[in-house]
């Protein structure tokens, strides 16, 4: 089966990345073989909608089940359409994660666990809405 | 003559400045009106407490997939300069938050299966106070589409004698907005580092948009003289300089008007009001001194 992990950097010894839309890397990894694939994130330095384009390459991948630690509403509404499971909360190394996997430790979310543009860093304080191109 | 007051660093006293300027010259006699383009986080109406007589919805398009003749190609969804399209086994989802109706994803679809629905942003609220005209936008709550409230202000503003912009802050797309066919505008820093910084951004932005301008310094008398010393170099004209002055500190935090607790300070912004329109009308010679050149 091919699923996917968000990951702070491209090996299966990387730790696994909190946040899915603006992670570093997405490792595909097909849990028979073990084989994966490391993938740069394209979409770190979206304007807006990093998550929905992030979620949109899983779908596009084939992937059916997505480990991260964090996952909002605009990603989740494509995970849904795409009939991807979203497991959340995950962290630790990409390795032992999909270990855990195949063992059945998770349950996929079955909503979204943050707000929207949650994974965009230093909170939303004043100036947030203004520094981004709109 | 289109006045806009910007400011690259927020907390300057944009708004300060604006209403105070604004009010002064309506008891002059002029024909005054304020457009609040801060539609984010809007304060004028704080100092002016205007009585609104009309309240309109701000409107933007998005689109809407007309599913018999969607084929789901995902065109659109690569189209899209702003994610806000996403094309899932064959269906289109959109994320109206992140669509900015740019209308690619209408024109490019080679189904034509897209019709465009209004969506509700924001509203425009009119009225007046102090005797001049006053037009402020509200965005509404968690969206970021502010430039289209912006125009949907100065759009509601008519034709004084004066018009007064209180724009956002920063150097973004909704300042862009808010100042670009202004007359003149008035740059407002405190002399701090970081008031400096912002004021050299803001410089940058403003050459940019080929707009006479000058400078406001205020809490001019704390801080360094870095912000003096730039004006110098770059030869720009520091037409405002309101002193750290407890009283307009303590008159601010009541919601009041400077020149109302503080009535000498109208002749501070009626002489600053008089070296803009000196400096804009110099400005407008200077443009046409070339065409007269190429008559001779």
């Amino acid at each position: 089966m091919k699923i996917a992990i968000t990951a702070t950097d491209s090996s299966l010894d990387d730790q696994v990345e909190a946040r899915f839309g603006r992670a570093p890397y997405y490792l595909f990894v097909d849990t028979d073989t073990m084989e994966y694939e490391a993938v740069q994130n394209p979409n770190v330095a979206a304007g807006g909608g990093a998550g929905i384009q992030s979620a949109q390459l899983m779908s596009d991948r084939g992937v059916r089940h997505v480990l991260t630690g964090n996952c909002g509403p605009n990603a989740f509404r494509v995970f849904s359409a795409a009939g991807i499971q979203v497991i959340v909360g995950v962290n630790g190394t990409a390795r032992r994660v999909v270990e855990q996997f195949k063992a059945g430790a998770f349950t996929a979310s079955d909503q979204p666990n943050v707000a929207d543009h949650f994974g965009m860093g230093g909170g939303r304080g004043m100036g947030m809405g203004r520094n981004r191109r709109s | 003559m289109k006045l806009a007051i910007a400011s690259g660093k927020g907390g300057t006293g944009k708004t300060t400045i604006a209403t105070n300027l604004a009010v002064t010259l309506a008891d002059k006699g002029n024909i005054v009106q304020l457009l609040d383009c801060d539609v984010e986080e809007p304060n004028c109406h704080i100092f002016l407490k205007p009585e609104i007589a009309k309240v309109a919805p701000v409107t933007v398009s998005i689109p809407k997939v007309i599913e018999s003749k969607c084929t789901g190609c995902g065109v659109c969804a690569d189209v899209c300069e702003f994610n806000a399209i996403a094309v899932i086994k064959g269906t289109v989802l959109i994320f109206p938050e992140l669509c900015h109706s740019c209308g690619a994803c209408t024109l490019f679809c080679p189904e034509n299966a897209f019709s465009e629905v209004p969506r509700e942003i924001g509203s425009i609220e009119e009225g007046t106070a102090y005797g001049i005209g006053f037009v402020h936008g509200l965005l509404n709550i968690g969206e970021l589409m502010s430039p289209a409230v912006i125009r949907g202000v100065k759009k509601a503003g008519g034709d004084p004698d004066i018009l007064i912009i209180d724009s956002p802050p920063g150097t973004s797309c909704p300042v862009i907005e808010a100042i670009k066919d202004a007359d003149f505008i008035l740059l407002v820093t405190e002399p701090t580092p970081f008031g400096l910084n912002d004021l050299e951004l803001a410089v940058g932005m403003v050459r940019e948009l080929h707009v006479p301008f000058a400078v406001a310094i205020n809490r001019s008398d704390v801080g360094n003289e870095e912000v003096k010393e730039y004006c110098r170099r770059e030869g720009i004209d520091v037409v405002l300089e309101i002193p750290d002055d407890r009283r307009i500190a303590e008159a601010y935090s009541k919601g009041e008007m400077v020149i109302h607790a503080i009535p000498e300070y109208h002749g501070t912004f009626d002489a600053c009001w008089t070296r803009m329109t000196d400096l804009h009308e110099t400005a407008i010679r200077a443009e046409r001194q070339p065409e007269t050149a190429t008559e001779w």
